[in-house]
C-alpha cells in the first residue's frame, strides 16, 4: 500500500475520540460494539466527551465504562436511571446517559426506568434489547419472545406460565415526561444508520432540556441464542421485529423541531 | 444564635442544610417524614436538589449518583426503609464515596410499628449491606446532639470517604426541645480528585464498586480496613456521667442512654455509686474506655430499646472480668427511668453472676412481671 494514502484527510473510518484504546470483551457477533460506537460517534460529533458522565449497568455491558473515554459510574443492577437522576440533578449542565440491557431495564429496574421517565428526568437512556440475559448465560428476560428457548425456559417461553414480552418503548412513550422514545435495530447497515440518527436525536433532546429520551436498540446474542452471528442478524429481522416493531413512539413537538 | 423550640426531625434536616447539603433523595416513612417535608421546601428555595424518589431503593441510588459528583448528599428513612437501602449502602461503601444517612428507628421486625426503637443497632454497626466495609454510626440522645452530629457526619463522611449513619429513634425524631442551630455555611463545592463530574481538561475517571479481579478487590478491601483502623483511632466519641468513683456502670446509647441518666441521678441520690457511659459513636465503639472500666467496676448494666444488641459489644469489651446485666424494652416500648432504677438497685443489693446469660435472665424477669 502506498504510505502516502494513509493520511487523516483520507480516513473514512477510525476510532472515535470518545472511545478508549482497548479491545472490548464482547462475544463475536454481538451488537453491543455497534451500539457503543454509535454513542461514541455522537459524543464526538456533538463535542460532549468532556461534559458527559455515563452510567453503566449490570449485565453484559457492565464493563461499558472501560470503553468510553468519559467519566463513568457503575450502577447496581437496574438502578442506573436512579443514579443518573442523582448526577443530573446536581450537575444539570452535564450530559448524563445510562446504557442498559433488557434484564437490567425491564426486569429488576422497572420501577427506576418508569419513574425516571415519569419525572421527565433530562437524561438519555440507551436500551439494548436482545431478548435474553447474556452475562449470566442465557436465561429468560422480560423481553424473551413467546416460544423462545432459554436456559430458564428450556421448552420455550410458555406465555401461559411465563407471561408475555414487555414492550418498554411503547409503555414509556405514554409518559408525559418522555420527550423522545424510539425503537431501532442494529441488524443491518441501513438500520444502523437510522439508529445512529436516533441516538443523536436523543442526546440533542437532552442538550436542549426537552425531557427524558430513550433509544431502544434491537440487538443480537449469538452466544446465548445458540446460532451464528449472521443467523442472529436474520433472527432479529424475522422474529424480534414482528414482536418489537421499529418506530417512533414519542417525539414531542419540541423534539420534532430538532434538525440534525 | 438563639435557642429555639424545634422538633428533632426538622432540626436534623435544617442542620444538614446549614452544613452544606446540596441534594436530598428520600421516600416518606414514619417517624422520619418531617425530614423529607422540611427539605422539600427548603432545598428548592435555595436552588439545591430535592427528589421524592419512587422507593427507598431508588432514593439511595440517587444518593449514590450525586455522591459520585462530590457534593454533600444525604437520605433519611426509618427501619423498614433503611433495610431497602442496604444494597445501595454496600455499593456506596464499595465505591468509597461520602454519604450521610439518617435512620429514625422504629419498632420491628417487619412492618413493626411507628414507635421508637433501637433494634437496628446490629444492622447499622455490624451488618448493613453485603461485604466488608467501614461505617461510622452516630447515636444522638437529644435534639441538640442530633443537630451537632448531623453537621459532623458530613465532615466525617468526606474525611474517610465512607457512609456515616445517624441512628436516632422515633423519640429523637418526634420530640421538640430547645436547641441551637448552627450558622448557615456557604456552599463549598470541593473539587475532589476522585469525583466524576465531567472530564473537562483532565483524564476521565471511573467510580465503581466492581473489582472483577479478586486480587484487586482484596487490595480495595484492605484499603478499607486501613480506613476503618484510622476511624477507630481518631473518632471514638462517648459521654461519661458520674464515672470516676462508680462501682456500677450503666451503658446505653441514644434515648435509652438518656433515660438511664435520670435513673443514675436518682440512684446517686440514694447513695448507690453508679455512673453512665453513653456511646455517641456506636461504630467505632468505645472499647478502650470499657476495657478500662471493666478492670475496676463491680458490674455493668446495658440498657437498650431492643433485645440486647449493643450488649454483645459491651461483653466483648468486658471480657468476663465483671458481671454484665441487661435491661431492655422492645417492639417500640420505651423504658421509664424507674424501671432502670430498679435494675440498678437490684444490682447493688444482690450477688451478680459472671456466667449467667444476661438476656436469658432479663427475659425471665420480663416474663415474671
Amino acid at each position: 500500500m502506498n504510505p502516502e494514502i494513509i493520511k487523516p484527510e483520507n480516513a473514512v473510518y477510525c476510532r472515535p475520540a470518545s472511545f478508549t484504546e482497548v479491545s472490548t470483551h464482547y462475544c463475536p457477533g454481538c451488537t453491543h460494539g455497534t451500539a457503543h460506537r454509535l454513542i461514541a460517534e455522537v459524543l464526538d460529533e456533538m463535542m460532549l466527551k468532556e461534559k458527559t458522565i455515563g452510567v453503566a449497568p449490570v449485565g453484559c455491558s457492565v464493563f461499558a465504562y472501560n470503553y468510553f473515554d468519559t467519566d463513568f459510574v457503575e450502577a447496581a443492577h437496574g438502578r442506573a436511571p436512579a443514579m443518573a437522576t442523582g448526577i443530573k440533578r446536581v450537575l444539570p449542565d452535564r450530559i448524563v446517559f445510562t446504557y442498559q440491557g433488557d434484564g437490567d431495564l425491564a426486569s429488576i429496574g422497572m420501577a427506576e426506568i418508569m419513574h425516571a421517565a415519569g419525572r421527565g428526568e433530562n437524561i438519555t437512556v440507551i436500551f439494548v434489547n436482545n431478548a435474553i440475559y447474556g452475562m449470566t448465560g442465557g436465561q429468560m428476560a422480560p423481553t424473551t419472545l413467546p416460544g423462545q428457548k432459554t436456559t430458564s425456559s428450556p421448552l420455550g417461553r410458555d406465555v401461559e406460565l411465563q407471561g408475555y414480552p414487555l414492550r418498554m418503548s411503547e409503555m414509556i412513550a405514554k409518559m408525559d415526561g418522555a420527550g423522545y422514545v424510539v425503537r431501532r435495530s442494529l441488524h443491518d447497515p441501513a438500520n444502523i444508520r437510522k439508529a445512529k440518527k436516533a441516538v443523536r436525536t436523543a442526546f440533542e433532546t437532552q442538550v436542549r432540556g426537552l425531557g427524558f429520551s430513550m433509544v431502544e436498540l434491537l440487538s443480537t446474542c449469538p452466544t446465548n441464542w445458540g446460532i451464528t452471528p449472521v443467523e442472529s442478524l436474520q433472527w432479529v429481522e424475522d422474529h424480534m421485529i414482528p414482536v418489537f416493531p421499529l418506530g417512533d413512539f414519542k417525539v414531542s413537538a419540541a423534539v420534532g423541531d430538532i434538525r440534525i | 444564635m438563639t435557642r429555639e423550640l424545634i422538633k428533632g426531625n426538622v432540626a436534623m434536616a435544617e442542620a444538614a442544610v446549614r452544613a452544606g447539603l446540596e441534594a436530598y433523595f428520600g421516600y416518606p416513612i414514619t417517624p422520619q417524614t418531617e425530614i423529607l417535608e422540611h427539605l422539600a421546601r427548603r432545598l428548592p428555595e435555595l436552588g439545591r436538589a430535592f427528589v421524592q424518589a419512587e422507593s427507598e431503593v431508588a432514593a439511595i441510588n440517587m444518593v449514590y449518583g450525586a455522591a459520585c459528583t462530590g457534593v454533600r448528599v444525604m437520605s433519611s428513612s426509618s427501619s423498614p426503609g433503611v433495610s431497602l437501602m442496604m444494597e445501595g449502602i454496600s455499593y456506596i461503601a464499595g465505591t468509597e464515596v461520602p454519604v450521610v444517612l439518617i435512620n429514625v428507628m422504629r419498632g420491628g421486625p417487619g412492618l413493626g410499628n411507628i414507635a421508637p426503637a433501637q433494634s437496628d443497632y446490629n444492622q447499622a454497626v455490624h451488618g448493613g449491606g453485603h461485604g466488608d466495609f467501614p461505617r461510622i454510626v452516630l447515636a444522638p440522645a437529644s435534639v441538640q446532639e442530633a443537630i451537632d452530629l448531623t453537621v459532623a457526619s458530613f465532615d466525617l463522611a468526606e474525611k474517610y470517604r465512607c457512609v456515616t449513619m445517624l441512628i436516632a429513634d422515633g423519640n429523637i425524631g418526634q420530640m421538640m426541645e430547645p436547641a441551637e442551630l448552627p450558622e448557615m455555611r456557604p456552599l463549598l463545592r470541593k473539587d475532589w480528585p476522585w469525583a466524576t463530574n465531567g472530564a473537562l481538561g483532565r483524564p476521565r475517571r471511573i467510580l465503581s464498586s466492581i473489582y472483577i479481579d479478586p486480587p484487586a478487590e482484596e487490595v480495595a478491601n484492605l484499603r478499607m480496613l486501613k480506613t476503618w483502623l484510622e476511624i477507630q483511632k481518631n473518632e471514638v466519641r462517648y459521654k461519661e456521667y458520674f464515672i470516676e468513683d462508680a462501682d456500677f456502670v450503666v451503658v446505653g446509647f441514644g434515648t435509652a442512654g438518656r433515660i438511664a441518666l435520670s435513673a443514675v441521678r436518682t440512684a446517686r441520690q440514694q447513695g448507690i455509686k453508679v455512673g453512665l457511659l453513653r456511646p455517641i459513636t456506636v461504630s467505632p465503639f468505645p472499647f478502650a474506655v470499657l476495657d478500662e472500666l471493666a478492670s475496676r467496676a463491680q458490674g455493668f448494666l446495658v440498657t437498650e430499646m431492643n433485645m440486647g444488641q449493643m450488649l454483645q459489644d459491651v461483653q466483648l469489651a468486658v471480657k468476663g472480668r465483671a458481671p454484665v446485666e441487661f435491661y431492655g424494652r422492645t417492639g417500640g416500648m420505651v423504658p421509664f427511668p424507674g424501671e432502670i432504677l430498679k435494675e440498678i438497685q437490684r444490682m447493688a443489693t444482690t450477688k451478680l453472676s459472671l456466667t449467667a446469660d444476661p438476656r436469658q435472665a432479663w427475659l425471665e424477669r420480663m416474663l415474671a412481671k
